[in-house]
């Protein structure tokens, strides 16, 4: 089969080749290597033309029979792929493989193969052929989902039954700062709530879990069966998780239910929610007593907000005074942050019509003075309808509570110089500009509220410099609690830009 | 003239026949082509005999045998010996033989002069073969094969040996043999030389997928047919004279 030396003519024999009569060595078929491979195809029943799916969306390609793998041209996972497509290469015995180079926009991917299988005779033959693979295209399963965007597998609906969406503001910034959104398909803006969208139970399972651990509420999960399986058992469910939000919202005055009240060591029945973290956490403004609801107490015995902000009416503090430590009613456990505080108030519609001054109790003795204009509700000409309310007797119910001060909206709007940083597509919420603004307020006036809030300098702002003289009594928040943007919103890591305290 | 043939379907004729200068051991098969290839080329000539040897078609293996003698095994019955011994020429001396290598024509090969045998076989089946074949008995292989009678075919004329054979043996066998040897194959390569040829002085036998170099290989060393070198110098001689003159 090879060039005939001078030695080996001399000690072998040659025959002749019984096809052609060329004089060869003796080998095990007995012919030469032309006649042999007129004789047989070594290749034969490999396939010599192949085809690859290739998703154009993320750049894979499909490894039978169902994952996608991510390979460049010429590579060493291509090649694998390659060959893997190949039925036949079992029965032989593949010395070599390698690419032969095609133009990457032809779709064409050529692969030389070196084969060897032993023949007749136990002669061994070796033979190099080429295999061409036509790439065609192929969304994957999730590209085609990403594409159709309507899809999904699991549903977290987020609700909360009230008229507002500060919860809902606050939620978004929380979101944000925990990246909790990652893995979100969709996110759609329903009434009174939103709906996250996602492929697959764990995801929305997490954000279930995401949710019910900053915001008092609980869940239920129900499953609608799309289709199964009754040979392999497979079901395929829809899940949704119906979050449901405490409607109790910051500043909302509630009724209590005698029972919870009691339970609560004795707390008044009408107090006002100060703050929403974990639990709902109430304030007794006649006492500075303090109670803390958790959701598992809440949903014992539920109450609803007796107010909305719309319902608050503005009153002018025309005087106030300290309640001096020996008159403070003896409770525990009261607020240390608070300052009980005597106050004649009188409603902002009865300046210059009549003298009208209501006396009330409030906790916000460390922020008021006389002139200030507080927000208050005005029980005496409330039409409420809760059973609670109804129940308490007359004389426990006060004319008035004042539930919070009242600061110019318009100096304090020009004088923000933070902001925050939004969902650009998903949230939504339909909500006006006034409710946001009012939440930014929040923001400001709470410490604690904005603890898991991310707030970002405001460059824009801080250029033009506002004289900080002109109100002081303002609260604001102190640039070292601001981040600033680094306006990498996107960088290459596809993370979000770092952000830097300053 | 080399003819080639095939015994129901199998080109390992060899098997199935024996051919010697003085008579033909044929198969008993299910049709009679092969036995009339034979008889067709052979019958105006030497007797074509259906032979089986211990109820076994492959009398080819079996025996060995020359135009002395035929050597059959000790399996061989009564009454195929009898039927044989009926049908050879009183000349040839028909012998059993004991020996453990039973199939004598693998471990056994000769011509009317010499004999290459199997190296382990029997002293006493050496004697017998020099007795009834009237041959010179070598202990030899063939490209390092054992079953000489396999790997290797000759005639008075000249013989065909294994391809796989070097040219220090296959020289050393034509010194012992006194003919001219040549390495070749039959049945497209088979190297398979007893079962797929069967040879004597003006005519051989082989398989059915001999290819044209094959069969002009083996006339050419056998000597059979007309186109040999030789007659350039006799027969045509003349012509040839005529012609250029």
């Amino acid at each position: 089969m090879q060039t005939l030396d001078e030695e080996n003519l001399v000690s072998t024999n040659t025959i002749l080749c019984c096809l052609c009569s060329a004089q060869i060595e003796p080998n095990p078929s007995n012919m030469c290597v032309a006649c042999l491979t007129t004789q047989v195809d070594i290749t034969e029943g490999i396939p010599k033309q192949g085809v690859l799916y290739f998703c154009r969306g993320c750049e894979r390609y499909l490894q039978p029979p169902t994952t996608w793998v991510v390979a460049a041209l010429e590579s060493r996972e291509l090649l694998s792929l390659c060959l893997k497509k190949l039925k036949g290469l079992s029965k032989v015995n593949l010395v070599d493989a390698g690419f032969i180079w095609t133009e990457p926009h032809s779709q064409r991917i050529k692969v030389k193969l070196t084969v060897q299988k032993e023949v007749v005779n136990s002669a061994i033959l070796q033979q190099v052929f080429i295999v061409e693979f036509t790439v065609n295209s192929q969304f994957c399963d999730e590209c085609h989902r990403v594409e159709a965007k309507d899809f999904w597998r699991a549903l977290v609906q987020v609700r909360q039954k009230t008229d507002h969406k500060k919860t809902f503001f606050y939620l978004e910034q929380l979101i944000l700062k925990h990246k909790a959104h990652n893995k979100t398909n969709n996110i759609k803006p329903i009434h009174s709530g939103l709906n996250f969208y996602y492929s697959n139970q764990d995801d929305a399972s997490k954000m279930k879990d995401f949710l019910t651990s900053h915001v008092p509420s609980r869940y239920q999960l129900s499953k609608e069966l799309i289709s199964h399986d009754i040979h392999s058992n497979k079901y395929q469910y829809k899940f949704t998780y119906s979050v449901e939000i405490i409607p109790v919202c910051k500043d909302d005055i509630v009724c209590l239910p005698k029972k919870l009240a009691t339970s609560k060591g004795n707390i008044s029945q009408i107090c006002i929610c100060y703050s929403v973290t974990q639990m709902i956490r109430l304030i007794d403004p006649f006492t500075l007593k303090v109670a803390e609801i958790s959701s598992n107490n809440y949903w014992r015995d539920p109450f609803v907000s007796l107010t909305t902000q719309k319902s608050l009416s503005e009153f002018m503090v025309m005087e106030i005074e300290i309640v001096p430590e020996k008159d403070k009613p003896n409770v525990e456990p009261i607020s240390k942050k608070h300052v009980l505080a005597d106050v004649w108030v009188a409603r902002m519609c009865d300046l210059g019509v009549n003298d009208q001054q209501y006396h009330t109790r409030t906790h916000l003795g460390h922020l008021l003075s006389e002139g200030d204009t507080v927000l208050g509700f005005d029980f005496n000409n409330a039409n409420l309808n809760n059973a609670q309310f109804e129940k308490l007797k007359q004389d426990r119910i006060p004319d008035v509570i004042i539930v919070k001060k009242v600061y110019d909206r318009a100096m304090r709007n020009k004088k923000r110089k933070w902001k925050l940083k939004r969902m650009a597509d998903g949230m939504d919420t339909g909500a006006d500009e006034k409710e946001y603004t009012a939440f930014l307020e929040d923001l400001e006036e709470d410490t604690e509220y904005r603890q898991n809030v991310n707030i970002y300098v405001d460059r824009n702002k801080m250029a033009v410099e506002v004289s900080d003289t002109d109100d002081e009594g303002v609260p604001q928040i102190s640039l070292q609690e601001m981040l600033d943007d680094l306006h990498i919103s996107h960088d290459a890591t596809g993370e979000d830009g770092a952000a830097m305290m300053e | 003239m080399a003819i080639r043939a095939q015994f129901e379907g199998n080109n390992e004729i060899g098997v199935f026949s024996k051919l010697t200068n003085a008579y033909c051991l044929v198969a008993i098969g299910g049709a009679e082509n092969f036995y009339s290839i034979f008889e067709g080329e052979l019958g105006e000539t030497i007797p074509v005999v259906h032979a089986s040897i211990a109820g076994c078609r492959i009398v080819g293996r079996l025996t060995v045998g020359n135009r002395h003698g035929l050597l059959v095994p000790n399996t061989t019955t009564d009454q195929e010996l009898q039927h044989i011994r009926n049908s050879l020429p009183d000349s040839v001396k028909l012998q059993r033989v004991e020996e453990r290598l039973s199939a004598l024509g693998n471990v056994i090969a000769c011509n009317d002069y010499c004999a290459l045998v199997h190296p382990d076989l029997d002293r006493e089946t050496e004697e017998i073969i020099t007795d009834v074949l009237k041959v010179e008995v070598f202990r030899h292989t063939v490209a390092s094969n054992a079953l000489v009678g396999s790997y290797c075919t000759f005639s008075n004329q000249g013989g065909l040996v294994h391809p796989k054979t070097n040219m220090a043996d296959q020289d050393e066998l034509s010194s012992l043999l006194q003919v001219p040897l040549v390495a070749g194959t039959v049945n497209r390569g088979s190297d398979v030389l007893g079962g797929g040829l069967v040879v004597n002085d003006w005519i051989a036998f082989c398989g059915l997928d001999t290819t044209a170099t094959e069969v002009s290989v083996i006339e050419s060393v056998f000597k059979i047919g007309d186109n040999q070198p030789s007659k350039i110098q006799t027969e045509m001689r003349d012509s040839l004279l005529d012609s250029l003159t």
